[in-house]
């Protein structure tokens, strides 16, 4: 990272004043108000894995969520629908919602995708580990982008 | 809850009539207005209502035959019965499991039913406590909860319980595993609505222990728990510890009034 970036990284975290650095083996990322700008990856997510990964039932998302998945059977109703998410936020929105949603909504049912501390109790299974990985936080991100129809 | 808040001033009579002189608890959730409080059989489908309903359908009543036998059978070195002491079930335990966990003197903390079944198991009859989720210890637990049946359920007005009932509310409303759950956001705040194709029901404890048909067997309320705890991708309790049964006084707490139906049916 050259001089220049690195100040521009000290000016963001001045001013916002939410640096997350990185969690045990997660990547750190920078906020700013209620978005993660850039990838976690520093590259674009992959549409297509990031479909697969949101209607795969161990990833969670449908338990809540419904969305254009007439191939899904169960979908679940606490939470709105996937429809339109990308007309409604853009991606770096949509990846603080999906890394840490509990920042912008302290009593928000929606579970932390990418975060490994300040949690209880997690089974030895999952401990330290982020329910979803940086690479399919991005591809997640990539395919709701692309739900513009409301 | 916050006594003081508008919502909840419906709780001061019946503070007082628990015998609290406040409760004074914090949780981030409202509690389900008693008016408003289903038991889970209210949302069964049609089928598995008549199968609760019907004695001769029950599987859970084979668990409750084979307590009966359990109760009148001669055990340990005693070589005495629960019947020897209890006499006739029928109306010595009628009401009993609609106000259990109860505060236990000699051990200073509160025990759940099957925790007094095998306090008697080993002082009583000198035999051996029951495993937990044994076949003996859920039979046994159902013969004596059967007899409450239709009995509202009744928390023990004893002050000694308050600590565990303020314990049991805290867990209930706090965050666990990996999905940084509550109990509370789902059954107080999100019950009646569907996770994936499952209703969420209010978490009732009327019915245990029950037949699910998802175990294709009757288990106790510990084993339904640690169901929840581990789609939390929480690290479950061992069985009988302590956090459940303050867990399940705050359960039975908050069904007060609703009817015990063990065993219940569901799915």
């Amino acid at each position: 990272m050259n001089v220049r970036r690195c100040a521009l990284l000290v000016l963001l975290c001045a001013a916002t004043g939410t640096v997350a650095s990185g969690q045990g083996s997660l990547r750190p990322y920078v906020i700013v108000d209620d978005a993660i700008p850039a990838s976690l990856t520093g590259t674009r997510g992959d549409p297509g894995r990031g479909r697969a990964i949101v209607v795969a039932r161990q990833n969670t998302c449908l338990l809540c969520h419904s969305g254009p998945f007439p191939e899904e059977r169960f979908q679940g109703n606490l939470s709105p629908s996937l429809k339109g998410t990308g007309a409604r936020w853009n991606e770096g929105q949509l990846r603080l919602r999906l890394v840490d949603a509990s920042r912008l909504n302290a009593h928000t049912i929606m579970p932390s995708y990418y975060r490994v501390e300040g949690l209880n109790r997690v089974a030895p299974a999952w401990r330290g580990k982020p329910i979803l990985s940086a690479e399919q936080i991005e591809d997640v991100v990539a395919y709701l982008a692309t739900l513009r129809d409301e | 809850m916050i006594v003081n808040s508008k919502r909840t001033q419906w709780l001061a009579p019946v503070a007082v009539m628990l015998g609290f002189a406040a409760i004074e608890v914090i949780s981030a959730h409202a509690e389900i207005p008693l008016g408003e409080r289903r038991s889970g059989y209210a949302d069964l489908a049609p089928d598995t209502k008549a199968m609760q309903d019907d004695d001769t359908a029950n599987p859970g009543m084979l668990w409750v035959q084979d307590g009966e036998a359990l109760w009148n059978a001669k055990s340990g070195a005693a070589n005495r019965a629960c019947a020897d002491c209890h006499n006739d079930a029928r109306t010595t335990m009628t009401g009993v499991a609609a106000r259990y966990p109860a505060f236990n003197s000699k051990l200073g903390r509160p025990i759940d039913l099957e925790q007094r079944i095998n306090l008697c198991r080993v002082e009583r009859q000198q035999a051996s406590a029951f495993a937990y989720e044994s076949k003996e210890l859920l039979s046994l637990s159902a013969f004596i909860g059967k007899q409450s049946r239709g009995e509202p359920i009744a928390p023990p007005t004893d002050e000694r319980l308050r600590p565990f009932l303020e314990a049991g509310l805290e867990q209930f409303n706090r965050r666990q595993g990996q999905l940084n759950l509550s109990c509370g956001q789902c059954h107080d705040d999100n019950w009646g609505k569907r996770l994936a194709g499952s209703l969420i029901p209010q978490a009732h404890p009327n019915g245990y222990p029950l037949y699910r048909l998802e175990w294709q067997a009757v288990g106790s309320l510990q084993r339904r728990l640690r169901n929840c705890i581990v789609g939390m991708r929480a690290e479950p309790y061992d069985y009988g510890a302590p956090e459940y049964v303050s867990l399940e006084i705050y359960l039975m707490w908050r069904a007060r009034g609703l009817p015990i139906e063990t065993p219940a049916v569901r799915p």
